[in-house]
C-alpha cells in the first residue's frame, strides 16, 4: 500500500464524501449529524488537491445516506463528490443537486428575524441562486450569500 | 388573496385588483360589506397613523375592531409568545391585521392560524398595504402604473417602502432614479435584479438632473442615525431637502409622495404646490386599506 493512500484509509463499505473545500469540511460533519454517528468516520482536512489547493474529506463506514441528506451538503460544499462503496468498490456516484429550500439546517443571520426571536420557529430558507447558493429567508426576507451561512 | 403579508408574494393582476377596488372605494366609501364581521387590530408596536387607517376603513365597512395599540397592554408583556397570541385571538375574529417590530412576524402568524393576516408592518422587512396606497397615489395621479418614470430620493439603503415599490412598479415597465448620498445607496440586490430583468435605472447622488424627467419623485427621509461618520450626514443633509423653487422646471403631471413622516427633506413651501400629494397620499390609505380587507375576506 503506498504512503499516499495511506493518508486516509480504504473503505470497505459506506459513503466517501470528497472535495470538499478545506474549511468547510467540521460544518459538512456537523450538517450530517456525524458528531453523534456510532458508525466509524474518518475525516481528512487540509489534504492536497488539484483542483481546490486544500481539500477535506469524510468517509463514513457502513452508512449510507438519503438523497435529500446528502443534497443539504451541496449548501456549503457545492462542489463535493460522493462515492458509494460496497466490498471496497465505488458502486455509484452520486451528484449534488441544491434543493429548491431547506427547512431546519441553517441559522437566519438578521437577529431580528422572528426564527432568532420568538421560539420554536423552524428555520427555512428558498434558495435564490443554485450557483452561488444565494439564499432567502422564508420569514425576514433577508438574502444571504454563501460566505455568510451560519449553521444551525 | 387569502393574506397580505409581503409585497413580493403579488401578481400584477393581484395589485391591479387592489388599485381598482381602491378607486371604488374612494366613489363608494362606505358599503357596509363587512357587517357582523370582526378585525383584530394588534399593534405589538405603536403606529398611530396605520393603525387608525386600518380602524377608519373597517369601521366604513360596517365591520367592528378589537385589538391592542402596543405591546405593553398585551399579554405579550407577561411573556406570552406570539405563537400563543395568535392562536388565541384566531378564536374570537375574522381577520387580523397586525404590526409586530419582528421580522416575519407577520409570515410566521400566517402559518399556524387559518384567519387571514394582514401584515401592517414587520420591523424593517415589510409594509405591503403602504405600498398599495402608494401604487395607488401613482394610478390615480398618472391615470395609469405604466411606463412611468420614478426618482426615489434619500434613505435607500434601509427605506423599506422604496424597497416594497420598486419591486411592486416592475411588472409596469418604470425607469428608475435613484438619487442617494453613497452611504444610503440601495443595497446590491436591487440594482442586481434590475439589471437581471433589464428594468431601466439609474444611480445618482444629485437630486437636480432627475427633477425635469420625472412622473413621481418619491422622497424618503435622510436620518442622521444611519451616518457612521456624522460630517458626511452634514454634508449631505440639505442637499436631499426639496425646496418649492425646485420644482420650476418639472414636468406638470409629476406628484411628490412621501410616506411620512417627514423631517426636513421637504420644506414646508412645498405644501402649497399643487405638485405636493403626499398628504392626500396618506388619505389614500384608507381606500388602500379597504380594497385589502375586502379582497382577502373575499367580499368582493
Amino acid at each position: 500500500m503506498s504512503k499516499k493512500e495511506l493518508v486516509v484509509s480504504a473503505l470497505e463499505n459506506g459513503t466517501v464524501i470528497d472535495h470538499i473545500p478545506a474549511d468547510q469540511t467540521f460544518k459538512v460533519v456537523k450538517l450530517l449529524g456525524l458528531e453523534e454517528c456510532s458508525d466509524q468516520v474518518t475525516i481528512g482536512v487540509n489534504l492536497g488537491s488539484k483542483k481546490l489547493g486544500k481539500k477535506g474529506i469524510i468517509k463514513v463506514a457502513d452508512k449510507f445516506f438519503a438523497k435529500d441528506e446528502l443534497d443539504r451538503v451541496a449548501i456549503i460544499a457545492p462542489d463535493a463528490k460522493v462515492n458509494i462503496i460496497r466490498n471496497y468498490e465505488v458502486v455509484e456516484k452520486i451528484e449534488l443537486t441544491l434543493p429548491d429550500e431547506v427547512t431546519g439546517i441553517l441559522q437566519c443571520i438578521n437577529p431580528m428575524c422572528v426564527t432568532n426571536k420568538e421560539r420554536g420557529v423552524e428555520t427555512r430558507f428558498h434558495i435564490l441562486d443554485k450557483k452561488r447558493c444565494t439564499v432567502k429567508c422564508h420569514y425576514c426576507e433577508r438574502i444571504i450569500n454563501q460566505e455568510d451561512l451560519i449553521l444551525k | 388573496m387569502n393574506k397580505l403579508v409581503s409585497i413580493s408574494d403579488c401578481s400584477k393582476e393581484d395589485i391591479l385588483n387592489i388599485v381598482n377596488l381602491a378607486e371604488q372605494f374612494e366613489k363608494h366609501p362606505n358599503p357596509h360589506l363587512l357587517d357582523g364581521k370582526l378585525v383584530a387590530t394588534l399593534f405589538f408596536e405603536p403606529s398611530t397613523r396605520t393603525r387608525l387607517s386600518f380602524e377608519t376603513a373597517v369601521q366604513r365597512l360596517g365591520g367592528r375592531v378589537i385589538g391592542f395599540s402596543d405591546a405593553a397592554t398585551s399579554s405579550s408583556s407577561k411573556g406570552e409568545t406570539l405563537h400563543d397570541t395568535i392562536k388565541m385571538v384566531s378564536n374570537y375574529v375574522d381577520l387580523i391585521v397586525m404590526r409586530h417590530p419582528v421580522e416575519g412576524a407577520a409570515r410566521y402568524a400566517s402559518e399556524i392560524t387559518n384567519v387571514p393576516v394582514i401584515n401592517a408592518g414587520d420591523g424593517s422587512n415589510q409594509h405591503p398595504t403602504q405600498t398599495m396606497l402608494d401604487l395607488y397615489s401613482i394610478k390615480k395621479t398618472q391615470g395609469t402604473l405604466e411606463n412611468l418614470t420614478i426618482s426615489m430620493v434619500g434613505d435607500l439603503k434601509y427605506g423599506r417602502t422604496v424597497h416594497s415599490l420598486l419591486m411592486a412598479m416592475r411588472y409596469f415597465n418604470p425607469t428608475y432614479h435613484f438619487v442617494a448620498p453613497q452611504e444610503l445607496r440601495l443595497p446590491a440586490q436591487y440594482p442586481e435584479y434590475m439589471r437581471a430583468n433589464n428594468i431601466k435605472f439609474d444611480e445618482l447622488e444629485d437630486m437636480n438632473p432627475v427633477l425635469p424627467v420625472s412622473d413621481i419623485l418619491y422622497m424618503t427621509r435622510v436620518q442622521q442615525e444611519r451616518f457612521t461618520d456624522l460630517v458626511e450626514y452634514e454634508k449631505v443633509k440639505n442637499t436631499y431637502t426639496l425646496r418649492s423653487s425646485m420644482l420650476e422646471s418639472t414636468k406638470d403631471n409629476l406628484r411628490i409622495l412621501h410616506p411620512l413622516p417627514r423631517i426636513n427633506e421637504i420644506a414646508a413651501d412645498v405644501d402649497d404646490n399643487p405638485k405636493a400629494y403626499y398628504f392626500e397620499q396618506a388619505r389614500n390609505g384608507v381606500f388602500a386599506r379597504q380594497a385589502v380587507i375586502c379582497s382577502i375576506l373575499g367580499m368582493c
